[in-house]
């Protein structure tokens, strides 16, 4: 069995080769993709702060993934917390607590949002992998919607939002780090304990192994699906909050640059685990900010991450597949709340 | 109002075509069993393919080949991946689609630089058909329009009344049982994902050769989740498929003919009428009975209870 540090070499080997394919200079490549990611204080930083997102959406996913649900609608959750905590944001003004109403919007948008697909699911069948997706587009939508409409800034040339206004900031660390990293490190232990050492996260993990048996044991699947629907949409929402909050400071189209899809890979190169979570979002984090400047001084498009991102999920398959197979084998069965297509 | 009525069928059926070559090739894939998640990447994947091909040759029927061709070879590793190695379908699935955004993403970029966007490749001609009859008007579809048509009592025929639509069926039921009178399960699934494959490419070739003439990055745009929809909505059955993609293609029409009716409605939140529509369809086209019953399961999930 390959360990993830073995099948992250494979996947940089295989992505490198693809990039030679495409008749670019690897070397010059990867010197520009480490360097953007390592190089120097600002490149660390920018890893630091690409990171963040991605260690929140990580975390949803590796909850809803152990919970038997699949939300591949990270996406969307944060794009519904980011437009939430804006208009939030700029409904509360210079107000005292404008902070931690956006925030606190951003979570309730993102367990909305993720709801929803739960409870269509659940009431009416419907398939959650095509529902977190559809509601992916939706969310981006909305997003132009509101940028083009009601959330339009004042002056009226580009499609974003108004600056928030300074109490809806998060606080700086300094030297461009921002308070959102402060919560996302916190939600790592803390997810880690509901997840293990709560009746909550137990019954999560009974219905991901196996909903049926979770059924007879009378634990309500069916409402662990549910909950953990909610805590994943809540902290995608929360990681679309820190964004708008922390980063930007504004709302766009185009805002999210895809956390919610490399949320995936992080999750499952973490094996699922929240502790390895976080080392897993740094390494996608460093990639996405090694990327960045990768397609600015080696002319290689950032979607090459994309490449990285998948060759890990496939080499990780392939890695774990006798083990996958047998720790998670049967887990669906007629009683599971049958999706559309797959249960 | 027949005027009107004639513009939206014509329209339906353009926007419905990549619908209704995804959605047969995920019919056939699905009814062997195999949930293929991946119908996104493909149709990119073939869109991305077939214009490259059709710059570099001027040909669009050249373009087609390689639109297929290219999703036939990601198809064969998604099918090493879920049929060979037994990987999670949604998993590998959801793998491939962010594979193709990548492969599509850098190799335009490398080939094309970042000022290709202005390019256009010769497309598809609408058949001629002389007269002015007013229903001639919606016939004058390029030829993979009439394809995808005459791909539906295909895909039937082979499905309902030939062995080899026996087998994939039984494959699809009962891999078990199927195995068990010598019918090779993994052969089958492989030939019924590569087929899924060859048609999804040749609706993402249709994206980039008919109804549009060139290549914008992400130009699948959810069209492969919807197709998936439209399976579930046309409950595994070809003639419901059909049903299904002109239903999304008068919708994805309607976007742009209640603009030009003047009718104020946001742009963009006319954008997410297929998406909204789709998530109502599978709401409402509720109950599973009509779903292969070995369909997503992996082989290490199968086996007597």
């Amino acid at each position: 069995m390959l360990g993830p540090a073995a099948v992250v070499a494979a996947a940089l080997l295989v992505s490198v080769g693809v990039l030679a394919g495409a008749g670019a200079d690897p070397l010059a490549a990867l010197a520009a993709l480490g360097g953007g990611a390592f190089g120097d204080r600002f490149a660390l930083v920018d890893t630091l702060v690409k990171s963040c997102p991605l260690a929140l959406t990580g975390l949803a996913v590796a909850i809803a993934f152990r919970s038997g649900v699949w939300n591949i609608g990270a996406e969307g959750q944060l794009l519904a917390g980011a437009l939430a905590a804006t208009a939030a944001a700029h409904a509360a003004a210079e107000r005292p607590l404008a902070l931690a109403a956006a925030l606190a919007s951003a979570v309730a948008a993102g367990a909305l949002w993720a709801g929803l697909a739960a409870a269509l699911k659940l009431r009416r069948q419907v398939n959650e992998v095509i529902a977190t997706i559809m509601l992916n587009f939706i969310a981006a939508r909305l997003v132009g919607f509101a940028v083009h409409g009601p959330l339009m800034e004042t002056a009226g040339h580009y499609p974003q939002s108004d600056v928030l206004p300074a109490a809806a900031h998060l606080p700086t660390l300094g030297g461009g780090l921002h308070g959102g990293i402060a919560l996302a490190l916190g939600a790592v232990p803390l997810v880690w304990l509901v997840l293990h050492r709560t009746a909550l996260g137990f019954r999560w993990r009974a219905a991901g192994d196996n909903y049926y048996a979770t059924h007879l044991a009378g634990l309500a699947p069916a409402r662990a699906t549910m909950s953990a629907m909610l805590v994943s949409g809540g902290l995608a929402g929360l990681a679309g909050g820190i964004e708008v909050t922390g980063v930007t400071h504004r709302l766009f189209e185009q805002f999210s640059g895809g956390q919610g899809y490399t949320a995936i890979a992080v999750a499952l190169l973490a094996r699922l685990h929240p502790g390895w979570v976080a080392v897993s979002a740094l390494f996608f984090g460093a990639l996405t900010a090694g990327a960045g400047a990768m397609q600015r001084s080696a002319g290689v498009s950032a979607v090459f991450a994309s490449i990285v991102q998948a060759t890990v999920i496939l080499a990780l398959l392939a890695a774990e597949a006798p083990r996958f197979a047998h720790r998670r084998g049967r887990r669906r069965d007629d009683l599971a709340p049958r999706a559309g297509t797959a249960a | 109002m027949t005027e009107w009525l004639v513009v939206l069928t014509a329209s339906a059926l353009a926007l419905g075509t990549p619908l209704l070559f995804a959605a047969l090739g995920e019919l056939v894939s699905e009814r062997a069993g195999v949930l293929n998640i991946g119908v996104e990447g493909l149709m990119l994947t073939g869109a991305f393919a077939g214009f490259l091909a059709c710059w570099a040759t001027g040909s669009p029927l050249v373009g087609m080949v390689a639109a297929a061709g290219a999703a036939m070879m990601l198809g064969a590793l998604l099918a090493l991946w879920v049929v060979g190695l037994d990987a999670d379908q949604v998993v590998a699935g959801a793998a491939l689609n962010i594979l193709a955004v990548g492969v599509t993403g850098v190799a335009y970029r490398a080939v094309f630089g970042v000022t290709g966007a202005a390019l256009t490749v010769p497309t598809f001609a609408p058949i001629a058909l002389d007269g002015d009859a007013w229903w001639l008007a919606p016939l004058r579809q390029p030829a993979p329009v009439w394809v995808a048509l005459a791909l539906v009592p295909l895909v039937w025929l082979v499905l309902a009344r030939t062995r080899l639509g026996l087998e994939l069926r039984a494959v699809g039921e009962a891999p078990e049982a199927a195995a068990s009178l010598g019918i090779r399960v993994a052969a089958v699934r492989v030939g019924a994902l590569l087929a899924a494959a060859l048609l999804a490419g040749i609706g993402g070739g249709y994206l980039s050769l008919a109804y549009s003439n060139t290549f914008v990055e992400g130009m699948s745009a959810g069209r492969g989740f919807i197709a998936l929809a439209i399976v579930v909505f046309g409950r595994w059955r070809p003639l419901g498929i059909l049903a299904g993609a002109l239903l999304f293609g008068a919708a994805s029409a309607a976007q742009f003919h209640l603009q030009a009716a003047g009718i104020t409605i946001p742009y963009h939140l006319l954008l997410m009428l297929p998406y909204v529509l789709t998530l109502t369809v599978l709401a409402i086209a509720t109950g599973t009975t009509a779903a292969p019953a070995a369909l997503g399961r992996r082989r290490s999930e199968c086996g007597p209870p």
